[in-house]
């Protein structure tokens, strides 16, 4: 990966000085992240341009310990990213803290710069250095298909000290990449602190920066956010509107119903099939009318992740023993879902090729048989009331299908005759009149029969 | 004297301290098989005498017990148990276990006792502790039969205790030894003439008494006829069908199990009050008009009936309503409730009937089982077991099954004898699928195969499959095999390539395989083809996930089903169906996303950086600053990133739906009841050959001879025009097809993969001396290890789809390929 730097400040060579590299010799240095290269392509009064160059060893870059990549045919040998940077905060140091013995005045003085990053992911570009003063000029680079990739050519020009520039660039090049070739922990905030001061504090994506920067790592952009909030004199929320929480969303719409259904019809051990993230199985835990609650999830990771979310770990006794995480899955007939009041599946039956139908009415519906079994799924119709979502695409990526009102009465129906159930419909969320509410739900009921010898 | 007990039993010792328990334990079971409280006292406490860890010792003594009676082992308690609520808790243990509970009580005198403690040092209580347990025993002792004990046996004196000798006997449900060939039918239901039918078209020999009534069917040599029960009831004729049925277990040419039907006649003809409906009045009516020494006869019969017989070595068990596997062999009150009645709900149906559990569908055991009770309009195989009451009572038919032959035999009603109150034919959405039950694939499992004998699943492999399984793949039903990973060839130690075509050779000579073919590697998407005759199939992925959704999968299935017809291969095979093992093309039909997300900005990024670099290096160079290394080398990789690009490129052509897709099967993997892994690989091309038209792609070949030098330099030279012409390589692979070596399978395939087409793999600078250097210490052990493993797995698939095996047989190895794809094995490999 390569990125050169240009002056056309008189005398230009005065860049050398300040980056205290000779013009005249081609350097090399091992970093962390390779070999860097600081070599001149021009260097006389009118113009001087330094080139950093840096050789990564592909072979070591996906073998080598601690390494998180598992393919060998990877970008990140030639994208400016954050193996640059960190080959750039090295090798440049002196000059980024604009500290110059020779040329102190030229080191706080603007100077006509131009940067140029012959591989950069674009989206961004402009959006981040436009309010810090430089002008953009960016090339995007062919797919070969005909259609542009996510790089371009990347030119940026402006009046800026020295360090300024290298502050700039040492932060928001990781920012535009989106990663970070090593594990991000707290003094990565201490490290954005320092290059930004300055400029970041009154940059308008400063929250989008922090988040990048830091990986999207909660803790840390919480605690950068605040710590720049300090420097800069203003309110932590005033900075950070990306942590308010949204008014009640339908999710928490349907998780209600869900509760007062179980409740209304007297459910004290309940089923939860699809668990996820373990959103529901919260608010069941905090009713203790729900006396024994089995949270089943196909995904060993989202059962992972609703033990963290729920602090199983620390959870008493007597909570702990209400609950069980299970990993099964709703087309194989399981046993152990038997014996149950209730069993909920919230937004489930849209992730089941069509089908899949069949067995999984046959896992709930013969195997599981609870006396209840509550069923939600999106109400098609009501996408176009949906703004941000275009026409005729589904509300998930992973949606087999989004039924109409008529199509969910029809499947459970047909469940309800073929299972000796009966079923009611129930709409969540605001109720269109045309086009219903945007969940449906349909609660299945178990018909008791008397017992008969034969 | 013998002491009788049953082959499979609970033995609970009982005495006195003192009385010698252990010691007769010792002398007539395995000491595995003698659970005594002083070894569990001392397992839990350190210390066999500690009475305060009595509680811990029996209830971790009950635990073990009941494993060694869940798996069929005979387990002896060496406990006083001279109190009644120690015994009752055995016996408890007995029943839930489903084995019949022995008492052997050892009531010897009180001074023996005595005295052999007192040669013990750690027994050091009292003589009333000796007295107090003789009290207790001597009042529970007439009692122990009523208790639940099937057999007691009282030793009195220690010369009693000397001669007596443990004899297990058979259960009266094991008839192992009986082998057959066996007939066995289905629900009679009082219906005389129709049995006549069946027993004739089965080549029995009616024999008839004085007034023409059939009173014995002598079987064809060997054979022997079984009846599943419900001889009685509803039917025209129950007397004579009793008649002939009596007269032919009697001769020894039949076996029957108990019905319901005949345990509640007998009940009734007890005068017991029971409810007379379900044909019952019948039975009794037509009873009434025989005299009272047949009624008797009959009462008899149908009292001694057992409720399931073990045949066949424990291949084949018939009982009435069916049986699952953990009540095979077993005998308790619920194993025979479960035989008759089968296992009920407690719910009815619209009709008032009880709904009963699909037990089945969840069945897996090893051994066959043929049961009647419920009247199906067909008969079908259900995880190997099936339902022959086909309600000929109803005016259906009276089935037969040959076994082991499988061949059904039925003979139609005479007419309907009696109503249904439910409507024989059962609507086809309310038949229960074949259904896969978790505990078929999770968890730490092995799977037994042809070829390379036990094959383990890890509960993580499992746990990742399963979720692949349940989210992406298709319908299990058309899910029959997955094919193998594949290993590539041999590192080459040649300087500028990792793989030759010349390191496979040597592979397969040095395994004893002389004819090789090399068949040419289509750089696509490996593709099963399922292809149905009349309608339907698949094609889908090597994780299972359908390639095109279903009217275009549908459109494509449509235009190989054509030219399978043409081809004539369904009469050719005979089949309905086929699958193919086939390579879809081109890359991009079903890889676009990757090919743009990984490889082509991959290459534009390199070749937008290293054309930079070169660039502003060579303004260096021609100011006289020295970066001549780096400048070549960056050229060079410059070079490797244009080689790069035009190696994915190669591989992608404009597809617009199905336009431009075509297929290129290489090996018809089975049809119906056969596979062709016993066929070399020309005669596979040769008849997949046969597809023409646009749609199939042919896969060009050569056979080598592994020990003809000029035919491996001709190899090597055919490797090399295909790869210069920017083939992605070619698969090496025994022209017989499946070999066995010394050391088992030999590996069905190796890749050889062109040097060009591995920068895909392995990025664009592999080829840079120290990379290839670096690269060539690549393991290919776990890989081989792999596609071993899971190659036994695919042909196992295959010969159980081919055996028409349940589909929970075929799925535990299609599931398992999947599993064991999730180890971590170098994904370039």
């Amino acid at each position: 990966m390569l990125l050169t730097l240009t002056t056309t400040h008189r005398p230009a060579t005065d860049l050398s000085h300040l980056l205290h590299k000779h013009p005249d010799r081609a350097q090399s240095f091992t970093t962390s992240s390779g070999t860097a290269h600081v070599f001149y392509p021009r260097a006389d009064e009118e113009e001087c341009t330094v080139a950093l160059l840096l050789e990564v060893d592909p072979v070591a870059l996906v073998r080598g310990p601690g390494s998180t990549l598992t393919q060998y045919v990877n970008d990140r040998p030639y994208v400016a990213g954050s193996l640059l940077t960190v080959a750039l905060g090295s090798v440049f140091r002196t000059a980024m803290n604009g500290r110059s013995q020779s040329r102190a005045d030229v080191a706080a003085t603007p100077i006509p710069l131009t940067v140029r990053v012959p591989v950069l992911p674009h989206r961004l570009v402009d959006q981040l250095f436009t309010p810090l003063g430089w002008t953009t000029h960016i090339t995007p680079l062919p797919l070969g298909d005909g259609d542009d990739s996510r790089y371009a050519d990347v030119t940026l020009t402006g009046t800026l000290t020295l360090s300024e520039a290298l502050k700039h660039l040492y932060v928001l090049l990781p920012v535009l990449d989106g990663d970070k070739h090593y594990w991000v922990s707290e003094d990565e905030v201490d490290k954005l602190l320092r290059a930004g001061e300055g400029w970041l504090g009154a940059h308008p994506d400063r929250e989008l920066i922090t988040t990048r920067y830091l990986m999207r790592r909660r803790p840390l952009v919480r605690s950068a956010l605040a710590r720049l909030a300090d420097v800069e004199e203003v309110e932590p929320e005033e900075l950070d509107n990306a942590l308010v929480e949204p008014k009640m969303s339908l999710a928490v719409q349907r998780r209600e119903a869900i509760v007062e259904q179980l409740k209304q019809v007297g459910a004290r051990s309940v089923l939860d099939l699809g668990c996820g993230g373990g959103a529901l199985l919260r608010a069941l835990l905090e009713d203790p009318g729900f006396t024994r609650i089995q949270g089943v999830d196909v995904s060993a990771n989202a059962l992972a992740t609703a033990a963290r979310k729920l602090n199983v770990d620390k959870m008493s006794d007597r909570q702990r023993a209400r609950l069980t995480l299970r990993q099964s899955s709703l087309t194989y007939a399981d046993p152990d879902l038997k014996g149950y009041d209730a069993a909920v599946l919230m937004e489930v039956v849209e992730h089941l090729d069509p089908d899949r139908l069949p067995a999984l009415e046959h896992s709930v519906f013969v195997v599981a048989r609870p006396r209840t079994v509550l069923v939600t799924t999106p109400n098609v119709e009501y996408n176009a009331l949906f703004e941000t979502l275009p026409e005729g695409r589904h509300r998930h990526s992973d949606h087999r299908f989004e039924w109409t009102r008529a199509e969910f009465a029809d499947w459970a129906d047909g469940v309800a005759h073929r299972r000796g159930y009966t079923v009611t419909h129930l709409p969540i969320g605001p109720v269109d009149p045309e086009r219903g509410a945007p969940t449906q739900l349909a609660v299945f009921t178990l018909v008791e029969h008397s017992s008969v010898e034969d | 004297m013998d002491l009788k007990i049953p082959d499979l039993c609970l033995v609970v010792l009982i005495g006195a301290s003192g009385s010698g328990k252990s010691t007769f334990a010792r002398r007539h079971f395995l000491p595995t098989q003698v659970l005594s409280s002083d070894y569990f006292r001392g397992l839990v406490a350190d210390d066999e005498n500690d009475q305060s860890a009595s509680a811990a010792a029996f209830e971790t003594l009950h635990f073990v017990a009941g494993k060694r009676l869940d798996a069929g082992r005979t387990t002896v308690v060496d406990a006083t148990n001279v109190q009644r609520s120690d015994r009752a808790q055995l016996i408890e243990l007995a029943r839930e276990h489903n084995v019949l509970p022995v008492a052997i009580v050892l009531d010897l005198p009180e001074e023996v006792c005595l005295a052999r403690n007192a040669s013990r040092p750690d027994r050091d209580f009292g003589a009333h502790v000796v007295r107090r347990h003789r009290t207790a025993l001597r009042k529970s002792l007439k009692h122990l039969g009523k208790e639940g004990f099937k057999r007691v046996h009282v030793l009195h004196s220690q010369s009693e205790v000397d001669e007596a000798v443990v004899v297990p006997e058979r259960l009266l449900n094991d008839l192992r030894h009986e082998t057959g060939p066996f007939d066995v039918i289905g629900d009679v239901h009082g219906c005389r003439a129709e049995l006549e039918d069946l027993l004739v078209k089965l080549g029995y020999a009616l024999v008839r008494d004085d007034e023409g009534r059939p009173v014995d069917a002598v079987p064809p040599a060997g054979r022997r006829a079984a009846f599943v029960g419900d001889l009685v009831d509803r039917g025209p004729d129950t007397p004579g069908v009793l008649r002939l049925v009596m007269g032919m277990v009697e001769a020894g040419h039949a076996f029957a199990v108990c019905g319901n039907h005949e345990q509640k006649l007998v009940r009734a003809l007890r005068g017991r009050n029971v409810q007379v409906k379900h044909g019952l009045a019948e039975s009794l009516a037509q009873l009434a008009a025989e005299p009272e020494e047949f009624r008797e006869r009959a009462v008899r019969f149908c009292d001694g009936l057992i409720a399931h017989y073990v045949l066949d070595g424990g291949d084949l068990v018939i009982a009435h309503a069916g049986l699952p596997e953990k009540f095979h062999g077993r005998a308790s009150a619920r194993v025979r409730s479960f035989a008759l009645y089968g296992d009920t709900t407690g719910e009815t149906d619209e009709y008032g009937l009880p709904v009963r559990y699909p037990w089945a569908t969840e069945y897996r055991g090893k051994a066959t089982v043929l049961y009647g009770h419920t009247p199906t309009p067909e008969v079908e195989w259900i995880n190997n077991t099936m339902c022959l009451d086909t309600g000929v009572v109803f005016g259906g038919r009276l089935t037969a099954l040959r076994y082991p032959e499988r061949e059904v035999v039925a003979v139609d009603a005479h007419e309907v004898w009696y109503e249904p109150v439910r409507p024989l034919v059962v609507p086809e959405a309310e038949r229960e699928p074949d259904v896969l039950a978790l505990s078929d694939v999770t968890g730490r499992r092995f799977v037994e195969t042809a070829h390379r004998g036990r094959i383990g699943v890890r509960p993580e492999q499992a746990a990742s499959a399963l979720e692949v399984m349940s989210r992406f793949a298709i319908d299990p039903h058309a899910l029959l095999y997955l094919p193998p990973t594949m290993a590539p060839t041999a590192t080459s130690q040649r300087p500028d390539v990792l793989e030759h075509p010349e390191d496979a050779f040597v592979e397969y000579r040095s395994a004893g395989v002389r004819q090789v073919i090399c068949e040419e590697k289509h750089m696509g998407s490996r593709a099963v083809v399922l292809v149905r005759k009349d309608d339907g199939g698949v094609i889908h992925t090597r994780t299972g996930r359908a390639f095109f959704d279903p009217p275009s999968g549908e459109e494509l299935l449509a235009r190989v089903r054509e030219e399978v017809t043409r081809a004539g291969l369904w009469e050719e095979f005979d089949t309905d169906w086929l699958l193919l093992d086939a390579e879809l093309l081109p890359w991009n039909a079903k890889a676009a996303g990757l090919i743009r997300e990984q490889y082509a900005s991959v290459g534009a990024a390199a070749t937008g950086a290293l054309g930079v670099a070169v660039d502003v290096l060579a303004r260096t160079a021609s100011r006289g600053v020295d970066v001549g290394e780096l400048l070549a080398r960056t050229e060079s990789r410059r070079a490797n990133a244009t080689g790069y690009r035009d190696a994915y490129l190669r591989y992608v052509r404009p597809t617009d739906g199905l336009a431009g897709v075509t297929i290129a099967p290489f090996q018809l993997l089975a049809a119906r009841g056969r596979t062709f892994h016993d066929r070399d690989h020309l005669w596979h091309l040769d008849v997949l050959g046969r597809l023409e038209g646009d749609l199939f792609t042919r896969t060009r070949h050569l056979v080598v001879d592994t020990a003809d030098d000029e035919q491996v330099a001709a190899g090597i030279r055919w490797w090399e025009d295909l790869t210069a012409a920017g083939g992605e390589g070619m698969v090496v692979k025994p022209l017989a097809n499946l070999v066995r070596g010394d050391r088992g399978l030999v590996q069905p395939g190796v890749k050889v993969r062109g040097r060009e087409y591995l920068r895909i793999i392995y990025g664009p600078d592999y080829t840079e001396p120290e990379n290839l250097e670096r690269l060539r210490k690549r393991g290919l052990g776990a890989k081989r290890s792999l596609a071993i493993r899971e190659y036994a797995l695919g042909l196992e698939a295959l010969e159980r789809v081919a055996r028409d095996e349940p589909l929970w047989r075929v799925h535990e190895c299609v599931f398992a390929v999947l599993a064991l794809e999730s180890e971590p094995v170098d994904p370039r490999l």
